[in-house]
């Protein structure tokens, strides 16, 4: 064997381990959940636990925006966000590509419905703003007129391409999202609509905003 | 710096948006588990998931869940 061709195992050395132990965990999820029977529903029973501890997690870290919500009902929202995380997990297996640790990607499953749960619960007493008082809160007049020249100047010139570049919905969304801070799904669950489809309108209008400041390539 | 220009380029930015190519919501989900243990092991995250650093900049929520599964992985460590 050659010089070079014996270097490559020693990368193997330090890398293949990990990843073969990754693989073969993930593996073994696989294998359980796609059984029948008792080993499925201990597998399930296992998962489940892994994602209501992550939807907790999530909870805790949105506790400011759950303020004045009962211990139960955030306990609540824990379980209800474990349980969808579940569902969403065991139908979309086949997207498990062995690229992250099983349980990684499973994580993020039960973070996404926790994180929207919470969203939800904090607006959902709170009408959104109609469009044009959103614009209203525009802060432009209380920049300091010397220093913030170029500021103003950009400004006024997103402004004017607000009114006459954006449309009606583009100016609603962008409205709602950056300058009255609505969540993206809380938004999308009033209009009807799913949160890509509103980022794709906010990408829209933003990159049309660009183009009137000059700094869309 | 005067905290109404901070809060004026702050808003600017969100306005604006990030101007090189990013991911959608739907792609940053399905690469996020990726993308954070790249992150966790110190390796480019950003080259093995290229556009996913400028949606994070342009999307407040999906941002969110980021730092919510980085923090959680690194608790569980």
């Amino acid at each position: 064997m050659s010089g070079s061709a014996g270097s490559v195992p020693a990368v193997q050395r330090t890398v293949a381990p990990a990843a073969v132990h990754r693989d073969a965990d993930a593996r073994a999820w696989l294998g359980a959940l796609r059984s029948t029977g008792a080993e499925r529903e201990a597998a399930a029973a296992r998962l489940h636990a892994l994602l209501l501890s992550a939807a907790r997690f999530e909870l805790v870290r949105r506790r400011a925006m759950l303020d004045g919500t009962g211990r139960e009902t955030v306990d609540d929202l824990a379980v209800q966000s474990a349980d969808d995380a579940l569902s969403a997990i065991l139908v979309k297996l086949d997207d498990y590509r062995f690229e992250s640790r099983f349980t990684t990607w499973a994580y993020k499953f039960a973070i996404l419905e926790a994180a929207v749960r919470a969203r939800r619960r904090a607006w959902q007493e709170r009408e959104l703003p109609v469009e044009p008082e959103a614009w209203a809160m525009f802060p432009a007049p209380t920049l300091d007129p010397a220093e913030d020249l170029e500021l103003r100047e950009q400004l006024k010139v997103i402004l004017d391409a607000v009114r006459t570049e954006l449309s009606p919905h583009q100016r609603e969304v962008l409205g709602a999202l950056v300058l009255a801070d609505v969540p993206i799904d809380v938004l999308a669950e009033r209009l009807s609509t799913t949160r890509g489809a509103l980022y794709k309108t906010l990408h829209d209008a933003r990159r049309k905003l660009r183009a009137a400041v000059g700094t869309e390539s | 710096m005067t905290d109404s220009h901070r809060d004026t380029e702050r808003l600017l930015a969100g306005l604006l948006g990030p101007s090189g190519p990013e991911l959608t919501c739907e792609q940053c989900f399905e690469l996020l588990d990726v993308y954070v243990e790249h992150e966790l092991a110190g390796e480019n995250a950003d080259r093995r998931v290229p556009g996913m650093r400028e949606h994070l900049r342009g999307c407040p929520a999906c941002a969110e869940e980021h730092e919510s599964l980085r923090d959680l992985l690194r608790q569980l460590a």
